[in-house]
């Protein structure tokens, strides 16, 4: 068996090195065809070429390429706003042909060629309102038009001419992606092989003997001494490695384009068109839930509880929040993903989401319902009845994550009572962030008019998009799992699990019973309690566990040596009793 | 106001000084040679085996004891001066209390054998116990632990889930069958093997024998085999941990002889928990009860008199739990390893031989007396109810199932052992009430 295990651990290794290699392993081809796919307009695909040395030419590093590109751009753009924009003597030459009052027709000092008509046009769609105006002075009326050439710059002339900052980003990644030659971009299907198929063959022939380490039971030998389990130099690297990998997925894909390469043949075969790299995400996500969840399977075989509950995940995960959006997808019909819910879910009720989902008909109308009745009914009725646990320990994609590949880490979280009091300002912060930044949105939805008191909702909802979103959910959320334990998010952030945790508290009928005075007050429970509650305070003093953040994971209660604590979904009375220990008959103790 | 100083920081020593800081605002003061915080000693084997460190087992954040203005101090007791109300510690000189609690806890059992005080050879009850195993454990072969019971299984446990080959030694001709009746002594038995430990039943400590160094290389035992060890373990129970109290002129038996109010022989000094014995015992119940739960009832107690609210130590109906390995155990009432006089029994046990529920009940009323079950989870406060109501055992089975405490999904046994019971049982047949689970009739 050891040797099974030794050998599963070098498949991985080796698959997981080879996957690593291959981001640095691509050359990279620009030629005009790539250009003219991506640009769709022949002028900027030649001034693009004027200006750059990468076309028809191999490079060989990811970093001199998207670098190579970047420069391209800033100098394409400086190109055209040289060429189209109004130059610091135009102005002058503006404000001179006007007297104290402003008037449109002074524009023909810019010319009547082509370029001029230009200027005229974008001053006149920018600045007409200044028509008619009366300034104090030369210079006042000098900034103003200033300002106005600045706008045409920056919001006209480089996106019509040039390329602007999101154009930029989106062309990086996709020209990246385009211009991969070499050994992934010519043969996927093999790499597939030599890293996630390695990897997973690895993981089983490690994880399936450990149905031999013993009869069924707890199996936290070793935990603390563990360099991994421990934030011990191996848990430090695969965070930092976590986090890499969070930052680029989010905010630098163009680096990762080999990986999404990869991983095409399989986007092909689901939805018929090339993956992204959020289809490249969901598909190692779901790798990573599977394969961990066969660990957690074997590890917890003991428990029924811990057995259907990761079944539970593994099943959401790989058909609801994988398969049904991409098949979706494949038959052209909007993305969606049926048991993710608004606040968690935050770009939900984005004008572009409900756009798509308002254009679809029928199903589209009904995802729009379903995704509503969940907020307002389904979260309050399920809870009430089973505690927030049906989602976050038994649906939720994050939390499906955190139950399987976060299991290992899962007695890192911090129990002191100062983490829960942050705890709880910071995750109802975010529901409150959540909530304003989708009001804001709606409000644009409805109104069209993008400012409130000063602030632009789509600078909010975006602040929201890469700070909570990606840096919290992401980064923090995954990449943290070794250094803070696997529910950083779950417990600090998640605005959905601030909305559960309230009507927990409140309003259901989901508690973890003590058992009379038998508690020894071992620990082992606080220990591996992955939300942090310190749930020996309670089970030693004989008291009933009503925590918002108490996720039903169940955990506690499988590692307790002395059978003391049940999930238990009961009669609401006396489910926030006092504190009461059976076994004192000389005294009536309320400890 | 007075001054109550309490040595001892166990269970014991620290719910008296919980209760007494909640009742009262006398200055409290806590003594421990052993440890600076008061940590749970039941948790020691979680520590060695990695699955905590220390401080998970201590179940207060350290800010809590100034914050309840309980003080600590971190000494060992060299005497009690109960005339001048003064003691004496090691490194911090004299203290003078008005009112002083006992609760040095217990030591564990030597009885003399040849090579007991050799290097590589521990008890475990302390921290230190815990650093000298930890450091004499580490990269051997094999460990003899020497006496079975609780504490042994646990150490036994500890050293395989190193990888070291264990050899247990027991006296008796089944494992803890002072304790246990024949059926569960076999059935932990058998776990035991199961987790390749070498159980060597009726098999005695004759000698421990050293190497050139003085350390210990082989154990011999009483049938004349020599078992090649490099750590010995003795846990053949433990006794009250009295000679300092007793030199100090305080009456002493086995342990610390205290009333029903826990006062010692000397007026405004009470003992507690493991170190204390009653000089006439609750009914039914023997004068020293070294386990957590009476430590905490006693410090419970005291505290109540200490305030002026003096009150009878009453513990109620037995109960108790532990952990053989994989298999949990937990018991209500009392079943005692062999059938009293007027006492019955059901035992019923699983195919897997893994799971078992125990009943006693008197033969001639039919009246409940105790369980002990392994491998299911019983609710505490229905067990304590029929036990107070005197139920009968046929009300015990057929409303077995709302005793139930094991996780949703779990498998449920309750018909299985009415079956049981009703196939050896004619003269009046049980049947099953409450309501099938719908999970239950899903998954049979
Ligand atoms: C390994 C192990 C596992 C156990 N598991 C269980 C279990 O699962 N269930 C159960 O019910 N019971 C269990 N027990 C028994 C239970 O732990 C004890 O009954 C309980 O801890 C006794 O508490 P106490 O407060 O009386 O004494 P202790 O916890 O022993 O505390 C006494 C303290 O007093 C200190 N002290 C003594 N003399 C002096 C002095 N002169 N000066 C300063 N300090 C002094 C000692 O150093 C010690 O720290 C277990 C015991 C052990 C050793
Ligand atoms: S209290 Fe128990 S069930 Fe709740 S989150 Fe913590 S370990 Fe899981
Ligand atoms: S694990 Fe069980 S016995 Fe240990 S502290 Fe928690 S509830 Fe008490």
């Amino acid at each position: 068996m050891k040797a099974v295990k030794l050998l599963g651990l070098v498949l991985f290794i080796t698959g997981f090195t080879i996957f690593n290699a291959t981001f640095f392993t691509a050359d990279y081809r620009l030629n005009e065809t790539i250009l003219s796919n991506q640009f769709n307009d022949e002028s900027k695909v030649d001034i693009f070429k004027k200006h750059t040395d990468l076309v028809d030419k191999s490079v060989g590093s990811n970093f001199d390429f998207v670098n190579g590109l970047g420069e391209t751009f800033r100098k394409v753009n400086d190109e055209q706003l040289e060429k189209f924009g109004i130059s610091k003597g135009e102005i002058d030459a503006i404000v001179n042909a006007n007297n104290e009052i402003f008037s449109l027709s002074s524009l023909s000092v810019l010319g009547d060629d082509e370029i001029g008509q230009y200027k005229q046009k974008t001053f006149n769609d920018y600045g007409g309102w200044l028509d008619g105006r009366s300034f104090d002075s030369k210079e006042d009326m000098q900034a103003q038009i200033s300002n106005v050439v600045e706008n045409i710059k920056k919001y006209q002339i480089v996106n019509e001419k040039g390329f602007d900052q999101y154009q930029v980003k989106d062309l990086k990644y996709s020209l990246t992606k385009a211009s991969s030659t070499g050994a992934v971009a010519s043969n996927p299907s093999f790499f597939i092989l030599l890293t996630y198929v390695l990897c997973i063959l690895g993981a089983m022939l490690y994880i399936l003997p450990k149905l031999q380490d013993g009869p069924p039971g707890i199996k936290n030998d070793g935990i603390f001494h563990s360099a991994m389990k421990n934030t011990g130099w191996l848990g430090i690297l695969t965070g930092v490695f976590l986090i890499i990998f969070y930052i680029v997925l989010y905010f630098y894909p163009e680096y990762m384009t080999n990986w999404i390469i990869m991983v095409d043949p399989v986007s092909q075969f689901l939805k018929g068109s090339d993956a992204g790299r959020f289809f490249l995400y969901g598909f190692i996500y779901t790798l990573c839930i599977l394969v961990m969840g066969v660990r957690m399977i074997i590890k917890y075989r003991h428990s029924k509880y811990q057995v259907i509950r990761t079944f539970s995940v593994m099943f959401f995960q790989t058909a609801f929040a994988f398969l049904i959006p991409e098949i979706l997808l494949r038959l052209n019909q909007p993305y969606f993903d049926f048991k993710n819910i608004w606040p968690l879910d935050y770009d939900f009720f984005f004008d572009n989401e409900l756009d798509t989902l308002l254009a679809n008909g029928s199903l589209g109308i009904f995802m729009l319902g379903w995704g509503i009745a969940l907020i307002i009914i389904g979260v309050p009725v399920f809870v009430y009845f089973f505690g927030k646990r049906w989602y976050c320990s038994w649906v939720c994609g994050c939390g499906g994550l955190a139950e399987t590949l976060g299991d290992p880490y899962r007695q890192l979280s911090d129990k002191s009572l100062k983490a829960w009091k942050v705890e709880r300002w910071m995750i109802h912060a975010v529901l409150a962030f959540a909530i304003v930044m989708t009001g804001g949105v709606l409000y644009t939805y409805w109104t069209g008019s993008s400012q409130i008191i000063g602030l632009s909702t789509y600078d909010v909802r975006s602040v929201y998009g890469a700070w909570i979103g990606a840096g919290f959910a992401g980064v923090v959320g995954t990449g943290f799992y070794p250094l803070m334990g696997n529910r950083v998010w779950c417990r600090f952030g998640c605005p959905l699990a601030a909305y559960l945790g309230i009507v927990q508290r409140f309003k259901s009928r989901f508690r973890i019973t003590t058992n009379g005075g038998q508690c020894i007050s071992c620990g082992n429970c606080s220990t591996y309690c992955e939300m942090g509650i310190d749930v020996r305070w309670y089970a030693q003093r004989g008291q009933n566990i009503v925590r918002s953040s108490c996720v039903g994971c169940g955990v506690c209660s499988s590692v307790c040596p002395r059978g003391v604590l049940n999930l238990e979904n009961g009669d609401t009375e006396g489910r926030l009793n006092e504190p009461l220990l059976i076994g004192n008959d000389g005294v009536k103790m309320s400890s | 106001m007075k001054h109550i100083v309490i040595i001892g920081n166990g269970i014991s020593g620290i719910t008296a000084a919980r209760h007494l800081r909640k009742q009262s605002d006398h200055d409290i003061t806590v003594i421990s040679a052993e440890s600076e915080y008061f940590w749970s000693r039941t948790a020691l084997m979680y520590i060695y085996m990695g699955h905590m460190k220390k401080e998970h087992t201590q179940p207060y954040e350290n800010w809590f004891w100034k914050k309840n203005k309980i003080n600590l101090i971190h000494d060992y007791v060299k005497s009690v001066n109960h005339e001048n109300k003064k003691l004496k510690l090691d490194k911090k000189g004299d203290l003078i209390y008005d009112v002083l609690i006992l609760a040095t806890g217990a030591k564990p059992n030597k009885f003399g054998w040849p090579g007991q005080d050799l290097e590589g050879v521990s008890g475990m009850v302390s921290q230190q116990d815990l650093e000298y195993i930890e450091k004499y454990t580490k990269n051997i072969d094999r460990g003899v632990i020497v006496g079975g019971g609780l504490i042994g299984v646990e150490l036994a446990e500890m050293l395989a889930s190193r990888k070291i080959n264990v050899s247990m030694l027991v006296r008796e001709e089944q494992f803890w069958n002072n304790v246990l009746p024949e059926q569960e002594a076999n059935l932990i038995g058998n776990h035991i093997k199961e987790h390749h430990v070498d159980l060597r039943l009726q098999s005695e400590l004759k000698e421990i024998v050293a190497d050139e160094n003085g350390r210990v290389k082989a154990v011999l035992t009483g049938d004349g085999k020599e078992i090649p060890c490099q750590f010995v373990g003795l846990t053949a129970g433990v006794h009250p941990n009295i000679e300092m109290v007793k030199e100090s002129g305080i009456e002493c038996g086995r342990g610390i002889l205290v009333n029903e109010y826990l006062e010692t022989s000397i007026p405004n000094v009470y003992a507690i928990g493991d170190c204390a014995e009653r000089r006439t015992p609750v009914p039914g119940r023997v004068p020293i009860e070294q386990v957590w739960y009476t430590g905490r009832m006693m410090g419970e107690v005291v505290a109540k008199t200490i305030c002026g609210e003096k009150t009878e130590y009453l513990p109620g109906h037995w109960f108790n739990s532990a952990k053989f390995f994989d298999i949990e155990y937990q018991t209500y009432g009392r079943v005692w390893n062999k059938l009293k006089e007027n006492e019955s029994e059901f035992y019923w046990e699983h195919g897997s031989g893994k799971i078992a529920m125990h009943f006693i009940y008197a033969t001639d009323t039919k009246k409940f007396l105790g369980v002990n079950s392994f491998g299911i989870r019983l609710r505490h406060e229905t067990f304590d109810q029929w036990l107070k109501e005197e139920a009968d055992i046929y009300t015990v089975l057929e409303n077995l199932r709302a005793a139930n405490f094991d996780p949703e999904f779990y498998k449920r046994y309750e018909v299985e052992v009415a079956d049981a019971f009703n196939s050896q049982h004619s003269e009046r047949q049980v049947s099953v009430k409450g309501k099938k689970s719908l999970l239950e009739k899903i998954l049979g």
